[in-house]
């Protein structure tokens, strides 16, 4: 009987089985973010704990609110900060050089295939991108995976989503996992790994696959995972060009990582995605999708194009090319933040950050910012906002708020009409 | 370990996310304690009033897939430091799961038809539950009458409850 890529990631880590259904694996790194990092030292210390398992395996980054807001958030980055330098962690992204930590860690080559990551997020589903078991994990399971380099999981059953077909111009990976989730339903994948294969996903670029990956957790999925390919090895080669003679042995060594042909799964989805069209959420919950030509002429407020979904480089470039030599509308504001430096760095390059600003885009630092409501761009009650990020829970975005998430195409569209549109440029 | 008995909430939703039980901006909080005050502040469900509703409660009775949403353990503190220590629910979210048994907290889960008859018998009366660890039971009081329930939990989330968490079971283990 076949494995599938969990089960083998699983059983090329697994270091103890304590209890039925109980695997006990080995980390090869730990993410880690000033929001629920600081918690994790502070009971480190408390307990007389106050050790790392390996510096080298630990990445940390101040991204959800930088440069800090107030003396609350200063104190949490400060305690990031100073533990870092403690313990000799040297990827430590400070202010300057920090940025969303799923646009950054993957962009600096730490997630790579048969890896297994956790960080205290749930969107670290992102990484399985590369074929990697990544999963967001509590404060609890993060000063376990600090202290001892190691994490609990129950077997990952999988399911599989093949997405056949070929995605119409002015669809992309975010509107595909928008009609996933909506076919899912945010329960639908709970404990389970979300297999993404098929036609549509050999075909995307690395950051497509993280977007597609990034929403894994909408669905209640553990983790989301590509099999790696030459994509991968293209993304990596620059990392991992010392290990390897050339891509050709990199992508053979990779594919160890690659399900069976025979692998067994809890369910099997295929989706012919040919006939998508842009998509866009309506309510509070990231299954509630339709298609935004049934939304056209619904009121926003504000626009936000970024987050570690939408916050790459192709994102923007998509969105300046809609946004190119026109103007946002008056009854809007908008802002977008590039995820990482790299990327604004490419984005002022090419000039892309020129067009949103001459369009009347607020351009922001790389940070989280208003996807989690906590600044830059926070909503007042009642108001909606066009965003680009993956959560539309209520009150996300800041109390009595509204979230439509849509892609960097659908809302660079909606920034110029003021109100909820399809992206015409690419029809 | 903690203690698993008293007064019963009943949460009639289904997919009630961490958004809800604590929301994003009490994350910069650094004890505990701090988010005492906030706990389902943010939470869409008619009738239910944070300020009135919670004091006094032990015991959480909801629907299907609690806990959906962010990874933060913030959830279930913000519950712990309400004295609240159990959630009975037909299922839920994979991390926020993991934190309940994490902290020595119980996330226990019920058959649909169980957490139906709950719901059907029991929502709106004074309803108390009792948790026994040692027999898997659930013991339901309401009216001066009692019923139980049988429950299943793993050995590693009992291990856990009965260890009082995970952090010094790993650093003895591994
Ligand atoms: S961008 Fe949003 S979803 Fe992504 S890590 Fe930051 S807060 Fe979380």
């Amino acid at each position: 009987m076949g494995k599938t890529i969990a089960e083998k990631i699983f059983d090329a880590h697994r270091v103890d089985l304590p209890f039925p259904d109980t695997h006990v694996l080995k980390l090869d790194a730990v993410f880690c973010h000033e929001i629920t990092t600081p918690i994790a030292i502070t009971d480190l210390q408390a307990r007389g704990k106050d050790r790392v398992f390996d510096p080298a395996k630990i990445k940390a980054v101040i991204d959800h609110v930088t440069p800090a807001k107030d003396s609350k958030t200063a104190e949490q980055g400060k305690i990031l900060r100073e533990w870092s330098r403690k313990h000799e962690i040297k990827d430590f992204f400070d202010i300057g050089r920090n940025g969303v930590c799923h646009a950054i860690f993957p962009e600096k080559g730490f997630a790579r295939p048969g890896y297994t990551i956790i960080m205290g997020d749930s969107h670290t589903c992102t990484h399985g991108a590369f074929g990697a078991f990544a999963a967001g994990v509590g404060t609890t399971d993060l000063e376990v995976g600090i202290l001892k380099g190691v994490c609990a999981f129950h077997f990952p059953k999988t399911i599989k989503i093949v997405l056949n077909g070929k995605l119409k111009s002015g669809v992309f990976a975010k509107d595909a996992i928008l009609f996933v989730i909506k076919e899912l339903t945010v329960n639908g994948a709970t404990n389970m790994v979300m297999e993404f294969t098929g036609p549509i996903v050999d075909e995307m670029s690395m950051e497509s696959r993280m977007t597609l990956c990034n929403m894994a957790i909408e669905a209640g999925g553990t983790c989301g995972v590509c099999y790696p390919d030459i994509t991968t090895v293209d993304y990596l080669w620059k990392y991992i060009k010392d290990e390897f003679k050339s891509k050709e042995e990199a992508l053979k060594e990779y594919s160890k990582w690659v399900s069976d042909e025979d692998a067994v799964y809890e369910k099997v989805y295929e989706y012919d995605l040919s006939n998508l069209e842009p998509m866009v959420t309506f309510g509070y919950k990231p299954d509630q999708v339709k298609p935004v030509s049934e939304m056209t002429g619904t009121r926003i407020d504000q626009v936000y194009i970024g987050s570690c979904t939408n916050g790459r480089i192709e994102d923007l470039r998509v969105a300046a090319k809609v946004l190119k030599g026109k103007k946002i509308s008056n009854f809007v504001r908008a802002i977008v933040s590039p995820a990482t430096p790299e990327i604004y760095t490419l984005a002022l390059k090419e000039g892309i950050i020129e067009i949103f600003q001459e369009a009347g885009f607020c351009v922001t630092n790389p940070t989280c910012g208003a996807c989690l409501g906590m600044s830059n761009g926070v909503l007042a009650n009642g108001e909606a906002c066009a965003s680009t990020t993956n959560r539309n829970f209520n009150g996300r975005m800041g109390k009595g708020g509204m979230v439509h998430l849509m892609s960097p195409a659908s809302a660079a569209a909606s920034a110029i009409e003021g109100k909820i549109v399809n992206s015409e440029l690419f029809e | 370990m903690k203690t698993f008995s008293g007064k019963v909430l009943f949460l009639d939703r289904s997919d009630i996310n961490t958004d809800e039980i604590i929301p994003a901006k009490y994350l910069t909080e650094i004890t505990k304690e701090a988010l005492k005050p906030y706990l389902l502040e943010d939470l869409s469900l008619e009738g239910f009033d944070p300020k009135k509703d919670i004091e006094g409660k032990a015991v959480v009775v909801t629907r299907a897939n609690f806990g959906c949403g962010s990874s933060r353990e913030h959830a279930p503190w913000a519950l712990e430091v309400n004295n609240i220590n159990a959630v009975i629910a037909e299922n839920f979210a994979r991390i926020f799961r993991q934190n309940m048994y994490n902290c020595g907290m119980f996330a226990i889960e019920l058959p649909k038809d169980t957490i139906d008859y709950l719901f059907n018998n029991y929502k709106g009366k004074e309803v108390s539950i009792d948790i026994d660890v040692d027999r898997d039971k659930i013991i339901v009081k309401a009216d001066g009458k009692y019923e139980e329930i049988n429950f299943k939990v793993g050995e590693f989330d009992k291990t856990l409850i009965k260890e009082g968490g995970w952090v010094d079971y790993a650093d003895k283990n591994y």
